[in-house]
């Protein structure tokens, strides 16, 4: 599972390479996105605008990373697609993350 | 009305993948591909998406568990007027008191390390799907959906 990161001085951005986060790759994005997000600042966004697809184990996992965050980073979320974003809905997990339609708009936001 | 002939052209049909990490994957592909002629919109093959993968990653970590032997999971498919049946079935473990799990919501107004990571999947088939039986035939587990994709347009 491949993730890029960029850091900026209040937040860092980590971008999901692969179009899903499924059962096979669920524990390899865990691992990838703890990596990418080991020394970030107080906000990590994880980019999702690549991933078409999620199941409940890739939710589990983005769950999982922002329990390992916690509490001294925030995990919000950006560039659902209308896959993930229903996922999210159904399961009213939604309620729990911060999410930004697009990167650009969490950008902003955390640059404010 | 040419339309909803066409869309009940789609000859029933089974797949057949093994037990493991790609069988959610492998299953999608064969699936979806035998589903292109209903030309289902978006929201539809998600539907189609999440409850096929969360039944066969069901399949593949309580069925056919490690150190049990992997084995075959058999989707058979057809079309009808009120969307698209499913029989999935395995020759692994039995569910647990021969019972399809409730798949509640889960409790989600509570500290973020309390939050729940796992137990979504049977809440999101239940969700999606409709007409659920399961049935524990002989050796086999054998559950019966109906999708409601793929419908006559009103």
């Amino acid at each position: 599972m491949e993730v890029s990161a960029k850091t900026e001085d209040r937040f860092c951005v980590v971008s999901v390479l692969h179009d899903r986060i499924d059962a096979a790759a669920a524990l390899e994005f865990k691992d990838a996105l703890r990596r990418a997000a080991a020394h970030a600042p107080p906000v990590v966004i994880l980019d999702l605008h690549r991933v078409n697809f999620i199941d409940s184990s890739g939710l589990g996992a983005i769950v999982a990373a922002m329990k390992h965050l916690a509490p001294q980073r925030a995990l919000v979320l950006a560039g659902l697609t209308p896959a993930v974003e229903k996922v999210f809905t159904l399961t009213r997990m939604d309620r729990v993350f911060g999410i930004f339609h697009t990167l650009d708009a969490a950008l902003t936001a955390h640059r404010e | 009305m040419r339309l909803s002939a066409a869309r009940s052209a789609l000859c029933p049909f089974e797949i057949t993948v093994h037990s493991g990490p790609q069988a959610a994957r492998e299953a999608l592909t064969l699936l979806l591909d035998a589903l292109s002629c209903l030309s289902l919109g978006a929201e539809e093959v998600c539907v189609v998406r999440l409850v096929v993968a969360e039944m066969l990653n069901n399949i593949v970590e309580h069925a056919y568990p490690d150190p049990h032997p992997p084995g075959p999971i058999h989707i058979a498919c057809h079309h009808a007027p009120d969307g698209l049946h499913l029989a999935v079935s395995d020759e692994g473990l039995p569910m647990p008191d021969l019972q399809v799990p409730l798949g509640l919501p889960k409790e989600i107004d509570r500290p973020v390390c309390d939050l729940p990571e796992g137990g979504f999947g049977w809440f999101l088939i239940r969700d999606l799907a409709k007409d659920l039986t399961y049935r524990r035939l002989a050796q086999e587990n054998r559950i019966d959906l109906r999708l409601p994709v793929g419908l006559p347009p009103r």
